[in-house]
């Protein structure tokens, strides 16, 4: 029976039950996007196709209204990150892989890890289902700021803060499974520096995951008091809304939430990003056939954006009345993170010398992830230093920069783990063909749809901009590229279907693979998962004097081939 | 004083809004470096990442050496950068930023004025001649006084009030105190190079010295709830005359009542 | 599928699963708490006004309920204790102590919400009282937890006894750190809210 699954402890199953949920939710959060950027393209034109289905109360005659427009922006970036991309990156890949990667049975808790998947299910329902609730979804920013989201009059933002309490809850029964797991059920000997990078990965993130969420949750719930028990820990004394002074008792502080919030949210940043590394870095020692440049400092490096991520929280307020010395610390931290953020990128590029390169699809999606998180690092740069984040800041060269990290960053390194690990979990291949179209055609896209947002954002156009900044003088002469962008979406949407299709279709017909297809040397592959062994490094590729061009972790001894040491 | 032809051109990619206060310079001049070692780094990084894959795919390579690189120019590359981060922080950033908030003006000097922000309007409000502000509180508030201004007070008595509407004059500097009634706002004023949130229950000082004369919007930067997108107030820099004319007009205006 | 190192330790890292999982609990629960107090430090630091704290709480039921919650640590210390040298008399006797003294601790606290809201000083009155309710609340919470699982180890969970008996013990030991960990929450309360 098909329920069962949903009940099953086994960390495969429930590595699966992320894979699918996370994808559907990966779909919704893109869904709401392309509304929203027809809106943005044609202000006031009704949406063709779906604008009747969005309901008279969001979108009368299929015109999206502004409380519709900022509950689709809202709600998306919530989506996508909390909903779509973790749950993916370290619920879906982290279950399945690391215990896999490392030799272990399954997770350490079992129980827990299905616990942790119901809370995630549970915070995704409530989110969905807040967007039918009377006045809909939240609708104040993924950001939630006060006094907007204390105040806000209907009932979106509280479901929203129950939503975020269940998938907080969910991430950190799953943090603590997967560093209990990584520390404790490593196989006979796998020693800490003979695992893959991406369980590195994996283990910094769950850190990062158990330490940093706890703010956010504090924060939930003072915010949910202020909304329900009529506390006002984040609006100050004073305050006129609608030209009526409000009613509370005052004396709190608006920036609580700011701090709170970012102290989560920078770390989150790395969520997204570091299992994505992983999983690219194990992409590519496979397909250059040898072993990764830099293993170990990259490993370091790893540490050091884990701890140093919890100390830049601030560069994202910069403009809310900061001394300079201040400033100068967060901005000095800022410039600080990015040198291991440059040396890992700079290893998995000096990672392709001296390789034998096969441009496998999972391999293309990995390539293209180098330069598209480079261009998303490097604009990180103007704003992180406050000078230059004074005409940035909340424009759409903050949405562009953010973008290139996590949409032809995050989302193709996980395109690329999916190409690659299809076989492993199906037996089958995807269709290489389909996968290529797939990747040039959402390559092409994402750049037409990011690239001019840097344009817009160097030209003073807001983010969140229900007309798109058509009010705006200074917008008039980039306004044109709303439309680009929007048919850049599109197109992004429509080669999306070669990926559903071959997802779907592979399944029953896909090329049948051998049991290591990819001649890959990690543990993963390995036919004997009862009671593996490791003898050597993660990626012995190419060893001098070997019979192939790999020799798998659970090998033992290399068998010579003859003439080479004969 | 017109930039070298570096600087030009790279201003000439950004097309940023025209910059027209005296501190705009030093911004533009660090968005102009940041952005060379960006593309700087870039191409750099893709002309090698080019290089590599065409000559060693499979085709071209079929061993892999599984040495790869040798040589220290990675660690050049990553050191070379921190460097250029630690410049542009320590000479630009930071020493540009302390200017903006720790070098205020006196305000003998400069033209004050209080700015409240509300969904989704900017209240502006100047002391008049004698240099004071009314009281304000929010018993006075109504549709024609948004910013709660006691006339009874003698320091209020000149004070002049618009809304979305600020004007300003040239080469003097201005003193904004930027408040809000209600939500956090954003201050931005993209030809000055300022931005500035406001926010609940604070006072935040901002100063600049406006250096052309022009007519251009002020924009709200942060979601503020509905009406963000059309929180738009205009803005103009007169020459001193014309200001001081502006805000004798206005004063007159006030006297009848 | 076994899992190994449930109940043993593994040799290198010295660690069971449990243990290490607690561990682990414990940490995001520091930074938890460590939210909310540094919470409280803001707003106070930012307030105009603050009431006298100990004019409006009552220190001598606080000071009643920190002795009381010392000496349930001391009991459910004892009742681990008792659980590893198979005391079964001696486990029941104290683990119902330990539950009977986390009652006393959230019926005292109960009285004291009866009497703050029956004064008018609800959640809503100001930040301190908000702050009041909303940590000491949330700590009530990790109490009535604490109390499931005690209850859970004197009840269903002792079935365990016999068969497992050291990963009996295991999760006595493990219930026990948690409630330690509540006890010196509970003392940062105390201190924090009554006494600063
Ligand atoms: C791949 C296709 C995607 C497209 C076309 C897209 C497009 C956009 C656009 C246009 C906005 C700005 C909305 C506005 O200004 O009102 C936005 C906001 C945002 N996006 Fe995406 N996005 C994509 C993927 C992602 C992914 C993968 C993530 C996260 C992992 C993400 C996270 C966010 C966040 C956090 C915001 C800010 C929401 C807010 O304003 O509160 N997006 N996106
Ligand atoms: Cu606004
Ligand atoms: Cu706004």
């Amino acid at each position: 029976m098909f329920l069962k699954h949903f009940f099953s402890t086994d960390h495969k199953v429930i590595g699966l039950l992320y894979a699918f949920t996370a994808l559907f939710f990966l779909l919704v959060g893109f869904f709401l996007i392309v509304i929203l950027r027809w809106q943005l393209a044609y202000p006031g034109q009704p949406v063709p196709v779906v604008g009747p289905l969005l309901g008279d109360a969001n979108a009368p005659g299929g015109i999206i209204l502004p409380e519709f427009y900022n509950q689709l922006g809202a709600m998306h970036g919530t989506i996508m990150v909390f909903l779509g991309v973790v749950p993916l990156a370290v619920g879906a890949f982290g279950n399945y892989l690391v215990p896999l990667q490392i030799g272990a049975p399954d997770m350490a808790f079992p129980r827990l890890n299905l616990g942790s998947y119901w809370f995630y299910l549970a915070g995704g329902v409530v989110m969905l289902s807040s967007f039918f609730v009377p006045g809909g979804a939240a609708n104040n920013g993924w950001t939630s700021y006060p006094p907007l989201s204390d105040l806000s009059p209907t009932s979106g933002q509280t479901w929203w803060l129950v939503g975020m309490l269940c998938i907080i809850l969910s991430s950190l029964l799953g943090s603590i499974n997967i560093i209990t797991t990584i520390v404790q059920l490593r196989a006979p000997g796998m020693t800490w520096f003979r695992m893959p990078f991406l369980v590195w990965a994996q283990f910094v993130t769950a850190f990062l995951l158990l330490l940093a969420f706890p703010a956010l949750q504090a924060a939930a719930i003072l915010q949910g008091m202020d909304r329900v028990a009529g506390t006002s820990f984040f609006l100050p004394s004073g305050l006129v809304v609608s030209g009526r002074p409000l009613d509370v008792s005052g004396g709190g502080n608006a920036l609580l939430w700011q701090h709170l919030f970012w102290f989560l949210a920078h770390p989150e940043v790395y969520v997204l990003i570091l299992p994505a590394m992983g999983i690219v870095a194990e992409i590519i020692a496979n397909n250059t056939r040898k072993p990764l440049w830099g293993y170990r400092l990259m490993v370091y490096s790893l540490f050091v954006l884990g701890v140093l991520s919890f100390l830049v929280w601030a560069h994202h307020m910069f403009l809310t009345g900061m001394g300079t010395a201040i400033s100068a610390f967060f901005q000095a931290t800022t410039m600080i993170i990015s040198i291991p953020s440059v040396v890992i990128l700079t290893s998995l590029i000096l990672s392709l010398w001296g390789g034998s390169i096969r441009f496998t699809t999972p391999m293309l999606f990995a390539l293209a992830f180098l330069p598209m998180f480079g261009m998303g690092g490097l604009t990180g740069l103007p704003l992180g230093l406050a000078t230059t984040d004074i005409p940035l800041h909340d424009t759409t060269y903050v949405v562009g920069h953010f973008h290139y990290v996590v949409a032809p960053g995050t989302i193709f390194a996980l395109f690329a783990g999916i190409y690659y690990w299809f076989p492993r979990i199906t037996g089958r291949m995807m269709n290489d063909t389909l996968g290529r179209m797939h990747f040039v055609g959402s390559l092409v896209s994402m750049n037409a749809i990011f690239m001019p947002m840097f344009v817009q954002g160097l030209a003073g156009v807001n983010r969140r901009l229900w007309d798109g900044g058509m009010e705006y003088a200074h917008a008039q002469g980039v306004l044109s590229l709303n439309v680009h962008m929007s048919i850049g979406a599109f197109a992004l949407a429509f080669f999306q279907i070669f990926f559903i299709v071959n997802l779907f279709a592979s399944l029953k017909q896909g090329r049948v693979a051998s049991a290591n297809p990819w001649d890959a040397t990690t543990l993963e592959w390995s036919e004997d998962t009862a009671s593996p062994r490791v003898y050597r490094d993660p990626y012995d590729y190419s060893p001098p004097g070997a019979p192939r061009d790999f020799v798998p972790q659970y090998v033992a001894r290399v068998v010579s081939s003859g003439p080479a040491e004969g | 004083m017109t930039p070298d032809p570096i600087t030009k051109l790279m201003l000439d990619i950004l097309r940023m809004p025209p910059a027209a206060s005296a501190h705009a310079a030093d911004v533009d001049q660090l968005m102009v470096l940041v952005h060379w070692l960006m593309a700087i780094l870039f191409t750099g990084w893709s002309i090698f990442f080019v290089y590599v894959l065409v000559r060693f795919r499979r085709g071209a390579h079929p061993v892999a050496d599984p040495r790869g690189v040798r040589g220290r120019w990675s660690t050049f590359v990553e050191g070379g950068v921190l460097v250029a981060e630690v410049i542009l922080l320590a000479f630009f950033s930071i020493p540009a930023w302390s200017s903006r908030v720790d070098a205020f003006p006196s305000a003998q000097q400069s033209t004050v004025v209080r700015v409240v922000a509300e969904q989704f309007a900017w209240n502006v409000h100047y002391p008049g001649a004698d240099g004071a502000f009314g009281r304000t509180d929010v018993t006075f508030l109504s549709a024609t006084n948004p910013l709660g201004l006691d006339r009874s007070d003698p320091a209020a008595r000149d004070d002049v009030t618009t809304i979305n509407r600020l004007n300003l004059p040239m080469g003097r500097p201005v003193i904004v105190y930027l408040s809000t009634k209600d939500m956090v706002h954003s201050f931005t004023l993209p030809q000055m190079r300022v931005k500035q949130d406001a926010v609940p229950g604070t006072v935040q000082p901002v100063w600049f010295t406006p250096t052309r004369t022009g007519e251009w919007e002020i924009a709200c930067s942060q979601l503020c709830g509905l009406g963000h997108y059309r929180m738009r107030g205009f803005y103009s820099v007169q020459t001193r005359e014309d200001f001081a004319s502006w805000l004798a007009a206005e004063t007159a205006a006030l006297a009848p009542r | 599928m076994d899992i190994p190192y449930t109940t043993d330790v593994r040799p290198d890292t010295g660690l069971t699963n449990p243990k290490l999982g607690m561990w682990l609990f414990l940490a995001s629960e520091v930074m938890l708490f460590g939210s909310f107090f540094s919470s409280y430090a803001l707003l106070r630091v930012g307030a105009a006004s603050w009431p006298d704290q100990s004019a409006v709480l009552s220190v001598p039921l606080a000071a009643l309920n920190t002795a009381v919650l010392l000496a349930s640590s001391v009991t459910i210390a004892l009742a681990w204790r008792a659980a590893r040298q198979g005391d079964r008399a001696a486990y029941r006797g104290l683990m119902a102590a330990t539950i009977a003294l986390g009652i006393v601790f959230l019926g005292v606290k109960g009285s004291e919400y009866a009497d703050k809201l029956s004064q008018g000083l609800a959640p809503s009155t100001d930040v301190f009282l908000g702050l009041y309710y909303t940590m000491t609340g949330l700590h009530a919470l990790h109490i009535a937890a604490g109390l499931a699982v005690n209850a859970y180890l004197i009840g269903p969970g002792a079935r365990m006894w016999q068969a497992q008996h050291a990963r009996f013990a295991n999760r006595v030991e493990l219930a026990a750190l948690y409630w330690h960990f509540v006890d010196v929450i509970w003392i940062c309360i105390f201190a924090v809210f009554y006494l600063l």
